[in-house]
């Protein structure tokens, strides 16, 4: 019997065996940002311990960067002190750090895979629970608590138990307007929010084997929303082509030598898996959230549920969802007024996502009542779009384009809901309040779909809108 | 850090599948560079309306004041990996939190914070918390030795992952100095994958 690539990966990197019976686990790369890391900056001082690998960790700041104005020092005393503790403390210790016009700034997890920090095989860490998309490359790549980032920087490892890991193949192919986001929203919708908790999600099959680097990303930033500790994707040709180039990965003879080790990090043909599940592309359709968990999702065709069909806990949950959402059981989600429209994050902020969107929107104007916002998500998303012309597109049809960060995904900037409005979102959380609004509403969507109903004004289907063809 | 293994305390119910982690601490009290403040943030937005009214939460009724142990349902503290949520916990003086199952960041997160994360299967935990909403002024006693909850002369069984629980027992649940203490190994393993 063979072995799966976490397994692989997992005895690359076990330093030993702790008394608890934990592991010791060394950590590849270690990504850091302004929210969940100077405090561990702090730990190290108390406990007079200096950052023991700088050159495996990097800096860069997302979550509380505003999106229209960057010049220093930032209008909020707070944002600004957080910066300027995390860039100190990079300089103290000798960490790179991506800061706001170095041309590397950006969302943490799209940073990573951009430059080629991210590579095959690696062990990944980060103070955030996203980390989990760079698993995207045959990573396993952990979100960790601010503790578990000073212990990585303290020492460059973790203590954990191993994974079980569950074998997600999804084969056959995608219909025309469903996307990696729906393909993920149906994973998690199927799954349960908790369904992967104690488990590595392997993402295989034809349609993850069809999907290009961006569009994996999406669906292993997703993996937390399903439960998963993290989930990856066996890196293959496409994994390569990707990285071939990338400011921080060897080049020539040394770059082909790499190559060839990535691609023995695979699953072998005959491992065994603790768990499998097999979902057919074709019956995935455009998926949309309805409640207040990524789980709480529905295809655009299906009516919002209705709680007197269920019983017990379950009935409280889908009711008090309803509630907050103001949405009635048995309603179609197609047609639900938006108020806001928000294209980017670490799930869909990324230079495919803008290019696929402005196909879209290139000529159509969004609907008058609705606040279209598009944030790239790193420097380097920003300037490429712009090379394509992109941002003129969307401000030509009524987007603002804005600078980049993590921005209304989690509304840590100024970029923030009012009220009780309702955003069509591309990101990745529908938590309640998550966008910066205690009364606040989201339906997690697709770039596609988040396109469809800025244009219409209201929650729509990508395939009517744009004519992509036969709505099943 | 010394080993627990034994604790005593009043419980409160926070009734709720999926209590994810912005609405233990909403991401706005994450602006901080220090978690010292943050034990009056928790579950803000669950209490207060915007014009800082109470919204009479659970956590604010008065028979519940000094309760040192959460129960909840299932799949607490979902979402993201900010320790801000279980540091809100730890400085509103809750000692430990009971629930059907844990997300797993919020989980280690804890535990590193020494806050046992007690697993308790689904008719328990809902009779543990009908006890404790008719007895709020009553303590509960647990045992990590045991895996026991005993409170009014009734016992409940709790489970916990076996390295939870011998780290608590054996004091190793902060891993750091351990984790120090295997440099020579670590850079070792760090030459390879150089």
């Amino acid at each position: 019997m063979g072995n799966n690539l976490y397994q692989k990966i997992w005895e690359n990197h076990v330093v030993g065996q702790l008394a608890s019976g934990q592991f010791q686990l060394f950590i590849g790369l270690h990504l850091i940002h302004e929210v969940t890391s100077p405090q561990a900056f702090g730990m190290l001082r108390d406990k007079g311990l200096r950052v023991a690998y700088a050159e495996r960790t990097f800096a860069t700041v997302d979550h509380i960067i505003p999106t229209t104005d960057q010049s220093r020092p930032l209008k909020d005393d707070m944002a600004e002190k957080m910066i300027q503790v995390l860039s100190d403390a990079s300089s103290d210790n000798g960490i790179e750090f991506f800061a706001p016009n170095s041309g590397r700034q950006g969302i943490v997890h799209v940073v990573g895979p951009e430059l080629g920090l991210t590579q095959p095989g690696m062990t990944i860490c980060c103070g955030d629970s996203h980390t989990s998309t760079h698993g995207a490359f045959g990573c396993i790549a952990l979100g960790i608590g601010t503790s578990q980032v000073r212990d990585v920087l303290a020492s460059q490892t973790l203590a954990m138990d191993p994974l079980k890991v569950r074998r997600i193949r999804i084969e056959g192919s995608l219909s025309a307007g469903v996307t990696a986001k729906d393909v993920t929203l149906h994973i998690i919708r199927t799954l349960g929010v908790n369904g992967g908790v104690g488990y590595a999600y392997e993402y295989a099959g034809e349609v993850i084997e069809a999907m290009s680097m961006e569009e994996r990303m999406t669906v292993c930033n997703m993996s937390i929303e399903g439960g998963a500790r993290c989930g990856y994707i066996c890196p293959d040709d496409v994994t390569i082509e990707y990285l071939r180039g990338r400011e921080r990965v060897p080049v020539g003879k040394e770059f082909e030598a790499a190559a060839e080790k990535w691609l023995s990090y695979r699953s072998d043909a005959d491992a065994a898996f603790d768990d499998e599940i097999l979902i057919q592309g074709d019956s995935i359709q455009p998926t949309v959230t309805w409640g207040v968990t990524p789980g709480q999702a529905i295809s655009i065709t299906e009516l919002v549920p209705d709680p007197e069909a269920v019983s017990g806990l379950d009935r409280n949950l889908i009711s008090d969802a309803l509630a907050y959402m103001q949405l009635q059981a048995n309603q179609p989600i197609d047609g639900v007024r938006i108020d806001v429209a928000f294209l980017g994050s670490c799930t869909n902020g990324r230079l495919s996502d803008f290019k696929e969107v402005a196909e879209y929107i290139k000529g159509r104007k969004v609907a008058g009542h609705v606040r279209a916002l598009a944030v790239p998500g790193s420097e380097q998303v920003d300037l490429e779009a712009r090379q394509l012309g992109l941002p003129e597109i969307f401000e030509a049809a009524g987007f603002e384009w804005r600078l980049p960060g993590c921005s209304m995904c989690l509304a840590m900037n100024p970029d923030k809901l009012v009220g009780d409005q309702v955003c069509a979102s591309s990101s990745n959380r529908n938590f309640i309040g998550r966008q910066g609004s205690s009364t606040g509403r989201t339906i997690l969507m697709s770039p596609a779909m988040v396109a469809a109903a800025a244009i219409e004004g209201k929650v729509s289907d990508v395939r009517t809108t744009f004519n992509l063809g036969t709505v099943k | 850090m010394s080993k627990i293994t034994k604790m005593s305390g009043r419980g409160i119910y926070v009734q709720g599948n999926d209590i994810d982690t912005d609405r233990i601490i909403p991401a706005r009290y994450l602006k901080c560079v220090t978690f010292d403040e943050l034990g009056p943030a928790l579950f803000y937005d669950e209490r207060f309306h915007d014009s800082g009214e109470s919204k009479g939460h659970v956590l604010d009724m008065p028979q519940f004041q000094g309760a040192e142990f959460i129960i909840s349902d299932a799949n607490f503290g979902c979402g993201s990996s900010r320790e801000h949520a279980p540091q809100a916990i730890q400085k509103f003086g809750f000692k430990a939190v009971i629930a059907e199952s844990f997300a797993e960041i919020f989980h280690g997160n804890c535990t590193t914070l020494g806050i046992p994360c007690l697993i308790m299967a689904k008719d328990a935990r809902s009779a543990l918390a009908d006890l404790v909403q008719d007895n709020p002024q009553e303590e509960m006693f647990f045992d990590i030795e045991t895996m026991q909850i005993i409170m009014l002369n009734q016992t409940f069984d709790f489970t916990m992952k076996e390295s939870v629980r011998e780290a608590f027992l054996s004091a190793s649940y902060d891993p750091l100095d351990e984790l120090m203490q295997n440099a020579e190994a670590v850079s070792l393993v760090a030459a390879r994958l150089a």
